[in-house]
């Protein structure tokens, strides 16, 4: 009888925790539900909504869901069709993906998208290529998750660009000689980015220190101090968003003055919140600038500040990540693909995809032989830490570094 | 007599496994063989892909068992092992005409050879001879990543073996953890690939058998059975050895076991070795499940899923360890799955509480529920016959009673 | 010279807060024997509280609720989830802790939504001071202050009360000392009250620190705050904080290592190999008392 009621007295309380944190209620299921009889096309969103990457994965589906808010039907030889997101969470995890990834192809997704996260694109490639099924990144960056896999396209840059374009703009803005660089160890985006800009800087004759620090490290004091007392000109930091959060506080209490650049991952409002009201200063390069569509721009804030589980998704507050804004143009190139197949069949869809060219938010998305798609243009943006927003520094394109 | 029994029971047991290994082979190919199937027999569905797992998982978890279970040494390592097995398997299965672009951040491989590559170099790269190229590489590379960990777990058992209870299994955890930050280490990218993942190597599905381009016989399923099979069956054999009842008085009471002339040192290092040879050979099969290498998923969190499965089951029952497996990993990877998903009922009534992350929280109040009302797990230290054995045993006197 | 001092102060801010952890982590094994994994996650779920009631409240309330509040969960931990498996094999309490730790971080992906959240800013904890040129928090200075203060509260409690003697008398020896009229009960219970208290009082001064709060951040300080007990000394509560102390400053001297090295990576496996090295060649620690292994 004692032990019942601790086990009630558990139960009463998991409840009531989990009553306290329904307002952060998240949108996790089928944006739109489908009237039952209406015809139904289902596009699979593979993304994470729990573990390390869960916060840009929410902005990322946040964008999708936006997309079919605004455009929830498509024309189909004079026919309407409903579409429904399918969503699977892959829990940051790559043991966890294949069988997110079965999830979506059991409920019949004409096709997938995502991941953020290259690692669980990676371990899922394999079964959507086994089910036939085109898979269409929208932020993974890693070379490999498309090469060697007929069914992973991606319609963002790679982490080479990007790395050359950070590396470029350290060595043109900031006249930089020494880069101190820190990833998180065994984290493949990371270090990626590192390697790609280790070689750049260094072949232009500048010297880079890097390091890397243990998963769920919270204490990088020592770190910056060391990059201070090394003299570095600039600290370049690709890491995720709590991370970055936390190198950013602990570099502006040490009073850090070298300039910090980061990766696509730090274009976001957590990491713009920590920087406000500190004089540290923080570049990143990104897929999108606000302001680059303002009729984007003004849809999006308003679906955010219209739904309380948006907002939370989006962290709070309505300023726009990059990964929205590709989670936006990722469905938008999804419809067309449906659209040049002329039905929901994964088999027309994925021979339909390559051939797809569109003109997104974020620039124009054509697929190469390897199903990357072609671009050449990254923003880099600054924070502006006064008023807490970002503002465009410049854009790079790959003609100008060559 | 005693002895026929035992001949029985085994003939029994290799019929049962027989039938079960030619279900899962039909299984998988009725979509080839009937017109039309439901859903869930396609070849990718989550029934496929949650049994593999539940394949691989059941070895890990018997491992486990043999080591906490039956021999009561608590040891956290499992993940550790698994990582070994797993890359050891990766890095020597990677053929060469993928390995650049693999090891793209690093320039190529340190590791000059790959072991596919080598065999069809044998017996030639088509037909039959890639077959069983495929077949020996694979083979090899499974036995030696079970090497590799257990030869590690010698090295590792020699200090750590000698400690108590949890602080036994503190250390052991503590050198999963050093495990995972050296294959981490940039410095050894050449080899381990780094922070990259390694990938491209020979997976399940290499198994399925295809001509012109379309799958004629699928194996993918069948071949991870057949090799955890394989392996469990081992294990059995070596717990009801002289050895296995060696190990089992170590559990039960060290000091008269050994008053009873039974060489501890000994007896606990050969049960620590061969359950990391079994992770190994685990963790190379994980691998194969994942496609991919990459250090970061052998955390202790992986472990404690484990030690849990080991646990629900009944620590020292080793079908309790396997049924335990399948029900937790559908559980948690699919029949759950609809606790993730926000649902509104025909009448517009949101059902509560189901949004993400809902799943995880449900299923860690199960396990806490069978943790301290079923102490003993779903079949205790007991094996499946015996205790089907034992419910005819009681429906018989029921019946007795009745009459 | 600078850098020196930078690398010592983040040793011993790390060092003090994986302290607080580490009484807890040493009490309940000194008289449970019970590693208890859950410690990690209570901290943990202390943060959590203190990030939603700041948006609600003034932090003057807030602090005192989260600890009233942690308190609450690690008694309540210890009933529902501890308590019925007194006469289980210790394998048993252990997977618990474990089931007890899955619980509270998957509950806490589940609140949070997978978002990390960001814990509020304490001015007078978070200003910005000086020490021999080199910036550093306030807290930072702060931490083994309050930690010293504890210890000492802390070996009063033990020595002069009679909880006290009783945590004292169990610990020596569970059995005798429930024959001898000692309330079990009680004594675990304040036990996990005094070890949850401490993890509320280090997570304010944590994450004031390192502001990110997660599901997973409670797993590492706890970990490694085992290390600590263990290395000054199992149930000796000053042992705790020289092992806490001797931890941060070590991992902070590996993170400041040159570069070129390429070792900063090893600075928790470090912890690892210093736990082993511990257990292989000195089980008993530091500081910690022999005893005779019972049969």
């Amino acid at each position: 009888m004692k032990k019942f009621f601790a086990l009630l007295l558990s139960l009463a309380m998991v409840l009531s925790l989990a009553a306290c944190g329904s307002g952060n209620n998240a949108p996790a299921a089928s944006g739109s539900a489908a009237a039952s009889g209406d015809k139904v096309i289902k596009i699979g969103v593979f993304e994470p909504a729990s573990g390390d990457s869960a916060s840009g994965g929410k902005k990322e589906i946040l964008g999708m869901q936006y997309a079919n808010s605004e455009t929830p039907t498509v024309e189909l030889n004079g026919e309407t069709y409903q579409i429904e997101l399918v969503m699977a969470d892959n829990g940051s995890s790559t043991d966890k993906a294949p069988s997110a990834a079965s999830d979506l192809i059991a409920s019949g997704v004409s096709i997938v998208l995502g991941s953020y996260g290259s690692g669980v694109s990676m371990a899922a490639g394999p079964l959507f290529g086994d089910a036939g099924l085109a898979a269409m990144g929208v932020t993974c960056t890693n070379p490999n998750v498309t090469a060697g896999n007929d069914y992973y396209y991606r319609i963002c840059f790679l982490d080479d660009f990007q790395a050359n374009v950070l590396a470029n703009f350290a060595m043109d803005k900031f006249g930089a000689k020494v880069a101190y660089c820190l990833g998180e160890s065994g984290n493949e985006y990371d270090q990626g980015l590192i390697s790609y800009f280790t070689k750049v800087f260094e072949a232009a004759g500048g010297k880079v220190i890097s390091d890397s620090y243990p998963t769920n490290n919270s204490d990088f004091t020592s770190y910056l101090n060391k990059a201070k007392s090394e003299g570095a000109d600039v600290i370049f930091t690709p890491v995720s968003i709590a991370y970055a959060t936390q190198i950013i506080t602990q570099a502006a209490s040490l009073g850090i003055e070298a300039p910090i650049l980061g990766s696509d991952t730090l274009d976001d409002n957590m990491v713009l919140a920590a920087a406000q009201g500190t004089n540290i200063q923080l570049y990143v390069s990104t897929f999108y600038q606000e302001g680059g569509s303002p009729e984007f721009d003004e849809g999006i804030k308003n679906y955010i500040n219209s739904n309380a589980d948006a907002k939370a998704s989006n962290g709070g507050d309505d300023t726009i990540s990059a990964v929205t804004a590709m989670g936006y143009d990722a469905y938008y190139v999804a419809l067309e693909a449906i659209k040049a197949a002329g039905s929901g069949d994964k088999a027309a869809v994925k021979a339909a995809l390559p051939g797809v060219t569109f003109s997104g938010v974020s620039g124009d998305i054509a697929f190469d032989d390897v199903g990357d798609a072609i671009r050449d243009t990254a923003f880099i943006k600054t924070a502006d830490t006064a008023n807490g927003v970002w503002a465009l520094e410049t854009v790079q394109t790959a003609s100008a570094i060559g | 007599m005693l002895k026929n029994e035992s001949k029985r029971a085994g003939r029994k047991a290799f019929l049962g496994i027989v039938i079960l290994l030619a279900g899962i082979v039909v299984l998988e190919n009725l979509n080839l063989w009937l017109p039309s199937v439901p859903s869930i027999l396609l070849p990718t569905s989550q029934l496929f892909v949650v049994l593999k797992k539940a394949a691989v998982y059941s070895l890990v978890a018997v491992s486990m068992n043999l080591l906490n279970g039956f021999t009561g040494l608590f040891s956290l390592g499992q993940a550790g092992f698994m990582l070994l097995g797993a890359y050891t398997y990766a890095i020597l299965t990677v053929p060469l005409s993928v390995k650049d672009q693999v090891y793209y951040l690093y320039g190529g491989s340190a590791v000059k050879f790959s072991l596919p590559d080598l065999f069809w170099g044998i017996f030639g790269s088509s037909g039959a001879g890639y077959a069983i190229g495929l077949v020996l590489a694979v083979l090899i590379a499974l036995i030696l990543a079970g090497l590799v960990a257990a030869g590690f777990a010698y090295l590792i058992g020699l200090p750590v073996l000698r400690l108590k209870s949890d602080y036994l299994a503190i250390a052991t955890l503590g050198f999963a953890e050093i495990l995972r930050a050296i294959f981490q280490w940039q410095k050894l990218g050449p080899v381990t690939n780094g922070a990259n993942m390694i990938k491209s190597f020979p997976i399940f599905s290499s198994f399925n058998i295809k001509s012109n381009g379309a799958t004629v016989l699928y194996l993918s399923t069948f071949v991870p059975f057949l090799i955890a099979i394989i392996c469990i069956v081992l294990i059995v054999l070596l717990v009801n050895s002289t050895y296995g009842r060696a190990f089992k008085a170590i559990r039960d009471d060290e000091v008269a076991a050994e008053a009873m002339g039974i060489n501890l040192a000994k007896h606990k290092m050969l049960s620590f070795v061969v359950s990391s040879f079994f992770a190994g050979v685990g963790g190379a099969l994980f691998a194969m499940y994942v496609a991919n290498a990459q250090a970061k998923v052998y955390t202790t969190t992986m472990t404690y899923e484990i030690l849990l499965i080991v646990v629900i089951g009944g620590i020292g029952s080793i079908s309790g360890s396997c049924i335990a497996t399948f029900l937790y990993v559908a559980c948690s990877e699919w029949w759950l799955r609809f606790l993730d998903k926000e649902t509104v009922l025909d009448g517009g009534f949101q059902v509560p509480l189901l949004r993400n992350g809902f799943r995880m929280v449900v299923f860690s109040v199960i396990i806490m529920i069978v943790v301290l009302f079923f102490r003993k797990g779903i079949l205790g230290d007991r094996e499946l016959p015996e205790v089907i054995a034992g419910w005819k045993r009681k429906r018989a006197k029921r019946k007795e009673a009745a009459q | 010279m600078q850098y020196f001092i930078s690398v010592l102060l983040s040793g011993i801010a790390v060092g003090g807060q994986y302290a607080l952890i580490a009484i807890g982590y040493t009490m309940v094994y000194g008289i449970l024997r019970l590693i208890n994994f859950a410690h990690g996650d209570v901290f943990m779920v202390a943060g959590l509280m203190g990030v939603y009631f700041s948006t609600v409240m003034p932090m003057y309330i807030a602090i005192p609720l989260v600890l009233v509040l942690t308190v609450l969960l690690g008694f309540t931990i210890e009933r529902v989830a501890y308590k019925p498996l007194r006469t289980a094999p210790r394998m048993s309490v252990m997977i618990s802790a474990i089931g007890v730790s899955y619980f509270l971080q998957n509950t806490a992906t589940y609140i949070t939504g997978g978002q990390p959240l960001t814990y509020p800013v304490i001015p007078s904890l978070a200003k910005t001071v000086s020490i021999a040129g080199t910036p550093t928090k306030m807290v930072v200075l702060i931490t083994p202050v309050l930690v010293i203060l504890l210890v000492l509260a802390l070996t009063q409690l033990i020595n002069r009360t009679k909880v006290g003697m009783a945590m004292r008398a169990v610990s020596r020896d569970f059995e005798t000392a429930q024959l001898m009229g000692v309330r079990i009960n009680t004594v675990i219970s304040v036990t996990f009250v005094i070890g949850s208290a401490l993890a509320a009082i280090g997570s304010v001064l944590y994450f004031t620190c390192y502001q990110a709060v997660v599901p997973t951040v409670g797993a590492l300080p706890g970990l490694k705050a085992f290390v600590a007990a263990v290395f000054g000394g199992i149930g000796n509560i000053p042992g705790a904080v020289i092992g806490a102390l001797i931890i941060g400053i070590c991992e902070n001297i590996i993170k400041g290592l040159p570069s070129a090295w390429d070792v900063s990576v090893f600075s928790d496996a470090f912890t690892f190999a210093l736990l082993i090295l511990v257990l292989v060649f000195k089980p008993t620690g530091l500081f910690g008392e022999k005893v005779t292994d019972k049969v």
